[in-house]
């Protein structure tokens, strides 16, 4: 039972920052193709966007080890 | 051989009743080797001629004041020393956890937790019955703990307390410069202001915020540093042939993480800091 509720926690937790990763990096795509001489700082913003939603994966993570490893 | 995965810090030794973290043991060497790293960049600045890890280490410097100054731009000297400093701390913090041997010495804890749990409940006054119970648990769980070998090294930042200590310093940091800049009228104004139907209701929101900010700041830079410190330890278990194959991308993608992960702390902290100061 607790194994299913870490699989469910990471599984379900990570599908919102993956969509938000995926949109992050076709947007700065889109950036790059329109403006190629903006390449560095649309690197930047978007590691550190990509960051952010990354973020969100981690809490799930976090949730998913105290279920499996303190619970 | 089970991998050794704690998801708190451990107390390796007590000093004078207060116990000593293996996490404590890290960040007292980072902080040690930060003062060594600050004098040898002072005492380089004043020379004529610079050695070649200067000048790496001032273009990182200069890179992060850039960074800061495209947010902060005219106030970027009054808040460089807080948040230059949290940079690097937060840098070697997070690589502290990635040197070899930290993780994996293991010793023989001379305090266990249990001990100082069971000293944390005596005092309460609680009811017999409950006491009890609870020793009884205690005793169970410490039959199998006695054995258990903990590390005696830690990531500085794999430990909770430590995020939170820094994300506490960047909330009451915003605070008191808000004050300073905007003064108390116009800060508080913020929170409670009943002029304005709107503002009645956002004011508590922004209240709640400050509260959501220490949480995410400190949950994000220990999630990930933690999380980075299971993936290390439990990739070798799944495939022990190809084992440096397996654990050496992954080990720049940890250096990585933590470069990554100590700019975007140092970057909200500025964005939250530039907000503070500046007049709606």
């Amino acid at each position: 039972m607790r194994l299913l509720a870490t699989a469910i926690a990471i599984g379900v937790g990570v599908i919102g920052p993956g969509l938000g990763v995926g949109l992050i990096g076709s947007k700065a795509m889109e950036a790059l193709g329109r403006n190629p001489e903006a390449e560095s700082a649309v690197r930047t913003t978007m590691i550190l966007a990509a960051a952010f939603a990354e973020s969100i994966a981690i809490f799930a993570l976090v949730v998913a080890l105290i279920i499996k490893f303190v619970v | 051989m089970s991998p050794h995965i704690s998801i708190k810090a451990e107390a390796v030794f007590e000093f004078f009743g207060f116990p000593i973290t293996n996490s404590f043991l890290t960040t007292l060497i980072v902080i040690i080797l930060f003062f060594f790293i600050a004098r040898y960049y002072n005492f380089q600045l004043n020379k004529e001629n610079k050695s070649l890890s200067f000048y790496a280490l001032h273009g990182l410097f200069l890179g992060i004041y850039n960074m800061l100054t495209s947010v902060l731009h005219k106030n970027t000297n009054r808040f460089y020393t807080l948040l230059g400093a949290f940079f690097f701390f937060i840098l070697m913090a997070n690589w502290s956890g990635l040197i070899p041997g930290v993780g994996s010495i293991l010793i023989k804890p001379s305090v266990h937790e249990n001990q100082i749990k069971e000293e944390l409940i005596v005092p309460v006054d609680e009811p017999v019955v409950h006491l009890e119970e609870e020793i009884n648990g205690e005793i169970v769980v410490e039959k199998e703990h006695v054995a258990k070998l903990i590390p005696l090294l830690r990531g500085g930042t794999a430990d909770l307390n430590s995020t939170i200590a820094l994300a506490l310093i960047t909330v009451f940091m915003t605070q008191l410069y808000g004050f300073k800049f905007l003064g108390p009228v116009d800060h508080l104004k913020k929170y409670l202001d009943f002029r304005d139907p709107i503002m009645i209701m956002l004011g508590p929101l922004e209240v709640i915020q400050e509260f959501a900010r220490i949480v995410s700041f400190s949950f994000r830079l220990y999630g990930n540093i933690f999380a980075g410190e299971v993936l290390l330890t439990i990739v070798p278990f799944l495939l022990p042939i190809a084992f440096s194959f397996v654990v050496a991308p992954m080990f720049f993608m940890e250096i990585f993480v933590g470069f990554v992960q100590a700019l975007v702390f140092v970057m909200l902290s500025a964005v939250f800091l530039n907000m503070s100061i500046s007049h709606h």
